[in-house]
């Protein structure tokens, strides 16, 4: 299933590539490109997961003990489901992450509320509702490990995580 | 799966006066005494006691010499065991100016009175074909006399610790008039891995942290363990579905069936009720976390709260009649008290900072909880009213207290910080005293405390 949807991705990445606006990626894009400015799939593709995770950017983070989206996290978040609009064949875990200031059960509901916003915040702009699950680690898996508010800070994030291939339901 | 030490419960016989030991004092003219449960030598625990009372424990005596390991393994579990309380001190063995060479020959109470043994506990064991017998007995060194009948215990060999902590039980609450916890077993999460990438699975072990068996492997991460109230079953939190679900585990067949598969939600924080017949646990769905009830046979669920807060670590009054938990209604994490039906609820913890994790004691009591507080944390204690805090601990990072079988040692997770930072189980008393790391193989979170074994 995973093998037949990256096939196709990487067709619509050609065709893509072959009108590709370069107004829109400006000079940052990649002049190498095979028929294009970018290489397909690379985070200038704008059709590639690695758009998503790396230019669009995949997580957003959040204040000690808040679920409230940030602005910054609302202009991250609207990029994010313009593309999971614009590529059907692309579902989406929505992780909730907390830092380790906290008890791992409480942690583990405020990571759900964390993921919980950033689902109902891609409802809201369009994303269907049964493309995207969420899931909460609280504290179990913190992305950096320092014990400092620059790890914390790093660590109170919630990551859209894309999975290729149609609906399961 | 390691599960190399069988369960010895059914083996262990019930506990006998030592019938013969008793005429055997009478023959040596000393007066064979039954309990005396007001006799002199006795540690009232909630004095908060200053002095460890001192007791002598020579190696028990080998009755047949195939047993001599054993014998003097029993003795040793048997002063760790008592020791560990921070209520005794072990006189070590070369003060001693008389040995035992013989269960049955009078004590010489002058020589042991002169080294300030005020506990005396002498033993022997024999076997044959793989079972042993233990007997033992307690002697109150200032009054001259025994404190208590001799018991004895008999078994596989196999299980000799079981029978040292069961004899350590018995000499711990004749002197403190209250019942023991050394024949008991935590169950945790025994962790390894970066602070990154943890690998977590479930273990159990005797309370000291010896015979660990591992009851899951690591492919999943494992959360909070509890034992049910016979300690033959555990439930805990599992991603084995990529999802947080509560699951339930049989100790002795380490077969699992999830409880709780709701699509799109995750269930954590399980806890039996008293009676082992209903789980409480936290539900999630749709970013918010309420309480419910699950009756385990049927898988009946039923909904206890029913608010837009996050309501999670749920513990049952050990009478069934109420739940503790905590919620974030009040806009920090706080503890209520709530009848076990669900229905309003009653802030208990009022002080700075943020309450979690409470656990009803097993004497009905006290809460145990973790509260964090200007960039600490902290185990305490307050009655169930929330009256008399009192903060046990402080640390970068203390949390998920247990209790003791007899309600009076906490045993609880202990994160060292930084990027090495790793878990690991420590116990202290309800005064605040004792504070000891409970020792295990490798970095361990999430003790539960079992009750004491049958």
């Amino acid at each position: 299933m995973k093998h037949i949807a990256m096939t196709a991705l990487f067709v619509g990445a050609l065709a893509l590539s072959a009108c590709s606006n370069n107004d829109r990626f400006g000079n940052g894009g990649n002049g190498t490109g095979v028929g294009g400015d970018f290489v397909a799939g690379s985070p200038s593709d704008p059709r590639s997961p690695a758009y998503f995770n790396q230019t669009i950017g995949d997580r957003v983070l959040f204040a000690v003990d808040q679920s409230a989206l940030s602005p910054e996290a609302v202009q991250v978040l609207t990029q994010q489901a313009t593309w999971l609009i614009e590529n059907t064949s692309y579902t989406a875990v929505i992780e909730g992450h907390a830092d380790e200031q906290g008890t791992r059960e409480y942690n583990l509901a405020l990571g759900a509320r964390r993921a919980s916003a950033v689902q109902n915040f891609l409802i809201d702009r369009g994303v269907a509702p049964n493309r995207l699950q969420t899931v909460s680690y609280g504290k179990e898996r913190p992305l950096e490990i320092c014990s400092d508010e620059a790890c914390y800070s790093q660590n109170r994030r919630a990551v859209t995580v894309l999975a290729a291939g149609a609906l399961t339901s | 799966m390691k599960r190399t030490s069988k369960r010895v419960s059914g083996q262990l016989r019930k506990m006998t006066c030592l019938l013969a030991a008793c005429a055997a004092f009478m023959a040596g003219g000393v007066t064979a005494t039954v309990a005396q449960s007001d006799g002199p030598l006795r540690i009232e625990i909630t004095d908060g006691v200053i002095e460890p009372l001192p007791f002598a424990i020579p190696n028990f005596v080998s009755e047949d010499g195939g047993s001599a390991d054993i014998a003097q393994s029993i003795s040793r579990v048997i002063a760790a065991d008592l020791a560990s309380t921070g209520l005794f001190r072990e006189i070590p063995q070369d003060a001693f100016i008389s040995g035992i060479s013989s269960f049955a020959s009078p004590v010489a109470y002058s020589d042991w009175n002169a080294i300030n043994a005020q506990a005396l506990i002498t033993g022997a064991v024999s076997g044959s074909g793989g079972n042993i017998n233990v007997k033992f007995r307690v002697f109150d060194v200032e009054a001259n006399q025994p404190l208590g009948e001799g018991l004895q215990f008999s078994g596989g060999a196999a299980g000799w610790r079981r029978m040292a902590h069961k004899i350590a039980d018995v000499v711990y609450s004749r002197i403190t008039g209250e019942s023991g916890y050394f024949d008991s077993r935590v169950v945790f999460v025994a962790e390894s891995g970066p602070k990154n990438a943890r690998r977590k699975r479930l273990a159990i072990m005797d309370y000291d942290g010896a015979n660990v068996q591992y009851l899951t492997d690591s492919s999943a991460l494992v959360l909070a363990p509890r034992f049910s109230p016979r300690g033959d079953q555990v439930l805990y939190t599992s991603y084995e579905t990529g999802f947080p679900q509560v699951y339930l585990l049989d100790v002795a067949t380490v077969g699992r069936r999830v409880l709780s598969s709701q699509e799109g939600t995750m269930t954590f924080a399980p806890r039996f009720s008293p009676d082992g017949r209903t789980v409480v646990y936290s539900l999630s769905a749709g970013g918010n976390t309420d309480l419910y009830t699950m009756d385990i046979a049927s898988g009946q669920a039923r909904r206890l709260t029913q608010a837009p807060s996050i309501e999670t670590a749920p513990s049952f009054s050990p009478d069934g009649s109420q739940i503790v938990f905590e919620s974030d209604r009040s806009g920090s994490q706080q503890l209520y008290v709530m009848p076990a039906s669900g229905g309003e609820a009653k802030r208990i913890s009022f002080g700075k900072g943020r309450y979690g994790t409470p656990v009803w004691s097993p004497r009905g009591d006290l809460i145990a909880f973790t509260k964090q507080n200007a960039g600490r944390f902290h185990i305490g204690v307050m009655r169930t009213d929330g009256s008399e805090e009192r903060l046990l601990t402080a640390s970068f990072l203390d949390e998920g207290p247990s209790w003791s079988p007899n309600g009076r040692v906490i045993m609880f997770t202990r994160e060292s910080q930084g990027s090495a930072g790793e878990a690991a189980l420590y116990s202290v008393d309800i005064s605040g005293r004792n504070l000891r790391r409970v020792l295990t193989e490798g970095a361990a979170s999430d003790p539960a405390w079992s009750p004491l074994l049958k």
